[in-house]
């Protein structure tokens, strides 16, 4: 792949193929669907964050007038609990199941015991009232402190952990450790150590539209499902799993998603809608309230991270150790691992170890949240190595550049990196007008970096040559993004025809060969390269049919610019795909191709941003003034709905480095499940994002692309934190860094004794 | 012979050495390896881990090929959003 | 009980039968079927379902449907006229002012009423105006420079 080649649809911007569908509410999302026979499932959920169920009585409920089915965990097959056994009680799908419907205990305040369906919300909702659940009230545990200190209740007191020999049971999910080198001995070369400990709350990924389906089954055990997810393959197969049914029986048809973040990864609603479904024979319509998304989906919970990192007065790293505690929730399975391999992966470190352990609460099942695990991580070393440089007199920036991973450093999780673009990021922030712009009074400049692996996995395409002419192309993937718009730009490029020409259809589990999941910023690029290997399928089947027409060998032809070429000679005039596509039913039938691959070759990314505050002495409040993300995006196949991740990415960072939080009251209950308590950003909170893509192409993809969505949520929070240290000589390790926190700070500085 | 990098807290429980030597082919086979070396270190290792070879990770790997000079990895798996 | 109501809904005479208590967000969807109006949180706080009630911005899950009886709804779905899009729903699109889309229907409704009482809005005026919608996916910078852009487009000054 050359950097030379010039391209017609590459890097341009076009309009998405679904955007007029999406700008006059033609899309239909997850909760636009309805059936004629359709009811209304609603779920009862614990009052409480701990508690055993005793009993649930259900008759009164039934017997209402308009409800057609009632259903408890009782209802759901407990396939797991051999399997689990064996697995020591950390089997996922056990998990799954669990979390899906409480059995014995509810785990947490939100956490599902019951369901109904009726022919109203208002029917299912009044229903739900009757339902008499009777809980034994158990002691719980909230956070790390409490989680760990002896004699904690334990979430699971039949659990042991993972990773610790000879352990007994604990509310530790489980223990890991990784690293290189001895950091005893790189701390005893360093000039300067510094040692700090970092937290951070609870924050929700926040998508607007929350979960949503639509199930309709048949009395031969088939199941139909509308459903909004990051992955109709991943509804199709957890559910399947938790009813036991079997996957073909089992039709999953991706809605429009509103926003997902990771937290879409998993199910919560339509085993549940199945299952009434079933009990009913009626179709089933889910969809769970605000307040729903917040106490019982997705959220990523709160951290502690102990951290130390050691360097030279050349300012050259020498060790790093960190010691990481993340909450999982109430089933344990945190992104600890993640947080742990990505914590010092920026750099080059000689002598680096950290060590994770996954902790249960009584608190929802954590997602996954965009990077996973690494902007906790980032926050922590990012705040050290800005300390760092400021000891050294360093300039931040190229502090970082002297450390810089590159191709061949031994990366802090294991191998050696092949080529990233972390040097030319950087370089990019340093050149960058922002970088050396003149601040003003309380006001502060921050940089940070980030890092994130992305992800490859298996990808199903399908490329269907119309009789016109024009392509039509089956994705796995639903589009969260404007991932249409880049398959369609990468199908024109490959056949020389006009983007116009081609539409991009996210096709059902029935439909296209089997597609993980729309997360790890894996899209553009495996899917992408799925789609690549079909079309040029299409365009070997083409200039055989040319060839045929010709009465040459097949070798003797091949395709440029939306034509098949004679090699060698101007003679006989080249064939257009339209003329192609027309005799395609004379020269051997319809033209079409599939591929189905796991990808190979991701291309590891990385992001830095430059971030001003102004912080307001009175009040305590952050403002962000200006902000610049800078990132390698391999190759932007369209550049705006790269910038579009960067600008979103950057903007949900803010939010959890300002504002967000749960916060829970001693009972363990959330106590800001809206938008009105749980703020997220809005317009007038934030600037113009700008942006910077550096282009460091990843040699394994044919146009060089590497992922690009979860990469710009992970400097937001140092970048944020530097800068308010910048602009108040006060350094923050907690989260979030809301008026009233700061404002203490602050006073704190101001008054007379402090140092 | 591949180089192979264990995670230290599997190392412990098996014999010590976090680099070895292994014949390789491809990760199946490496596994196979290993496991005769260290018996019951393959059970722990396959289905659970990822694999990174020469620097490219693999989050489910069986028939990845492993080169004489492939340098091979463990590392925990990972999820993406 | 159920009350019939006669309302205009994207210049269209409809009458339909609505349950006591509920929202006219609710009545679009559920019994209108024009889901083009999103729920994001039912509670006033995130703008996913503004429309215009005669002539005002409102969210739609906090007004009842009984409501607007005799008056005038427009929803995202009237914003284009017969083949031609809404100079704000161009811009969205060619700006690509929408990730997911789930937000955008609010987000141009509540553009356009803005645009309707200040043809010539400062980015400022364009933020705090839509401060009550929320998006998740763009960080609203390409939601701001469309809203201007198609400002600019309103007024003539582009082309
Ligand atoms: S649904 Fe009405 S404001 Fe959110
Ligand atoms: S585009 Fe997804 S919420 Fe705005």
């Amino acid at each position: 792949m050359s950097d030379e080649k010039k391209f017609r649809w590459v890097g341009t911007r076009p309009i998405r193929p679904d955007g007029v569908d999406k700008v006059t509410g033609r899309a239909q999302y997850g909760a636009d669907f309805a059936l004629p026979d359709m009811l209304w499932g609603r779920v009862l959920r614990s009052p409480h964050a701990h508690a055993r169920i005793l009993s649930i009585e259900t008759g009164a409920a039934a017997a209402l007038e308009g409800v057609h089915a009632v259903m408890t965990g009782q209802d759901l097959p407990d396939l797991f609990a051999e399997k689990a056994a064996a697995a020591g009680g950390h089997d996922d799908s056990n998990n799954l199941a669990h979390n899906v419907m409480a059995r014995d205990k509810a785990l947490y305040h939100g956490h599902a015991v019951a369901a109904v369906a009726a022919t109203s919300r208002e029917i299912a909702e009044r229903a739900l009232e009757l339902i008499d659940v009777e809980y034994e009230v158990l002691p719980h545990v909230l956070d790390i402190h409490a989680a760990l200190a002896p004699g904690a209740p334990l979430v699971h007191p039949d659990r042991v952990a993972q990773g610790i020999e000879n352990s007994g049971p604990s509310n530790i999910a489980k223990r890991l450790q990784i690293g290189h080198g001895d950091p005893e001995e790189g701390f005893a070369e360093a000039d300067e150590i510094i040692e700090r400990e970092f937290s951070t709350r609870p924050v929700h990924q926040g998508y607007i539209e929350p979960h949503a389906c639509l199930a309709q089954t048949t009395q031969d055990g088939r199941v139909t499902l509308w459903s909004s997810s990051q992955g109709h393959f991943m509804v199709r197969d957890y559910t399947a799993k938790l009813l036991d049914i079997d996957l073909s029986l089992v039709r999953v048809i991706p809605a429009e998603i509103g926003g997902g973040f990771g937290g879409k990864t998993t199910v919560y609603l339509e085993p549940i809608a199945v299952s009434l479904s079933r009990k009913s024979g009626r179709s089933v319509k889910m969809v769970m309230s605000r307040e729903e998304v917040f106490r019982a989906s997705g959220p990523t919970l709160g951290t502690r991270i102990k951290i130390k990192v050691g360097v030279t007065r050349e300012g050259v790293l020498t060790a790093g150790e960190a010691t990481l505690h993340y909450e999982g929730g109430a089933f344990g399975g945190s992104s600890v691992g993640a947080g742990c391999m990505t914590i010092f992966a920026p750099y080059a470190f000689p002598h680096v170890r950290s060590t994770g352990y996954d902790i249960m609460v009584n608190k929802p099942k954590g997602a996954a949240y965009r990077a996973p695990g690494a902007p906790m991580a980032a926050f922590a070393l990012e705040t050290v190595m800005d300390e760092l440089a400021q000891r050294l007199e360093i300039d931040p920036v190229d502090f970082r550049l002297r450390n810089a991973a590159k191709e061949g450093t031994l990366a802090s999780f294991g191998p050696r990196y092949r080529r990233i673009g972390c040097v030319e990021t950087l370089e990019a922030v340093r050149d960058h007008p922002h970088y050396s712009a003149p601040l003003g009074p309380n006001q502060g400049r921050g940089v940070a970096l980030g890092f994130w692996f992305n992800a490859g996995l298996q990808s199903s395409a399908g490329v269907n040559l119309n009789p016109d002419g024009t392509v039509t192309v089956l994705s796995g993937n639903p589009d969260i993004g404007g991932s249409r718009a880049s398959l369609a730009i990468m199908t024109a490029e490959e056949l020389g025809i006009e983007y116009e020409h081609v539409d991009v259809m996210v096709a059902d589990t029935h439909a296209v060969g089997y597609t993980d999941v729309t997360g790890g910023s894996r899209v553009t690029f495996a899917t992408g390269m799925a789609i690549i290997e079909a079309v040029r399928d299409v365009m070997g089947q083409l200039c055989q049919r040319a060839a045929a027409v010709w009465e040459v060998d097949a070798e003797r032809v091949s395709w440029h610019e939306g034509e098949a070429r004679l090699d060698g000679g101007f003679e006989p005039a080249p064939l257009g795909l339209a003329e192609l596509a027309k005799n395609a039913g004379k020269t051997g039938g319809p033209i079409s191709a599939r591929a189905a691959l796991t990808a190979r070759g991701v291309g590891m990314g990385f992001g830095a941003h430059i971030c001003d505050v102004e912080v307001d002495p009175e009040t305590g409040r952050i403002d962000v003034i200006r902000y610049t993300a800078v990132q390698d995006a391999g190759r932007a196949i369209h550049p705006s709905y790269v910038e579009g991740q960067m600008q979103g990415g950057a903007v949900q960072g803010i939010g959890w480095a300002l504002n967000e939080e749960y916060v829970f009251d001693d009972e363990g209950r959330v106590q800001n499940p809206g938008f009105l308590d749980y703020r997220i950003p809005v317009a007038s909170d934030v600037p113009m994002i700008d942006t910077v893509i550096v282009e460091v192409p990843n040699p394994a993809h044919p146009y060089g692309v590497r992922g690009v969505g979860e990469v710009p949520i992970v400097p937001p929070i140092p970048a944020v934190v530097n800068a308010v240290h910048a602009a108040t000589g006060i350094r923050f390790c907690d989260l979030p860094l809301s008026p009233a926190r700061v404002l203490a700070r602050l006073d704190e500085a101001r008054s007379p004794g402090s140092a | 012979m591949a180089r192979v990098i264990l995670p230290q807290a599997l190392a412990d429980r098996f014999g010590g050495e976090v680099q070895l030597e292994i014949e390789g082919g491809n990760v199946r086979a490496l596994l196979a390896a290993l496991d005769a070396r260290y018996p019951g270190i393959g059970q722990e290792l396959e289905g659970r881990v990822a694999v990174a070879i020469d620097g490219e990770i693999h989050n489910d790997p069986l028939l990845e090929p492993v080169e004489e000079q492939s340098e091979v990895h463990f590392l925990p798996r990972l999820a993406g959003g | 009980m159920k009350r019939h109501i006669s309302t205009t809904i994207d210049g269209e005479a409809l009458e339909f039968l609505s349950e006591d208590g509920q929202t006219l967000l609710d009545a679009l969807r559920d019994v209108l079927l024009k889901t083009g109006t999103k729920e994001g949180c039912g509670t006033g706080d995130c703008g996913a379902c503004s429309v215009m009630l005669d002539g005002r911005l409102v969210c739609s899950c906090l007004v009842l449907a009984a409501e607007v009886e005799g008056a005038s709804v427009e929803t995202v779905e009237g914003l284009a006229e017969a083949g031609e899009l809404h100079p704000l729903q161009k811009r969205f699109l060619e700006g690509a002012a929408l990730q997911c889309g789930v937000c955008t229907p609010g987000f141009l409704v509540a553009a356009k009423a803005l645009l309707e009482i200040n043809p010539d809005p400062s980015e400022k005026e364009v933020r705090y105006w839509l401060a009550g919608n929320l998006c998740r996916c763009t960080g609203y910078d390409k939601i701001i420079r469309s809203v201007l852009d198609a400002a600019a487009d309103m007024r003539g000054e582009t082309e």
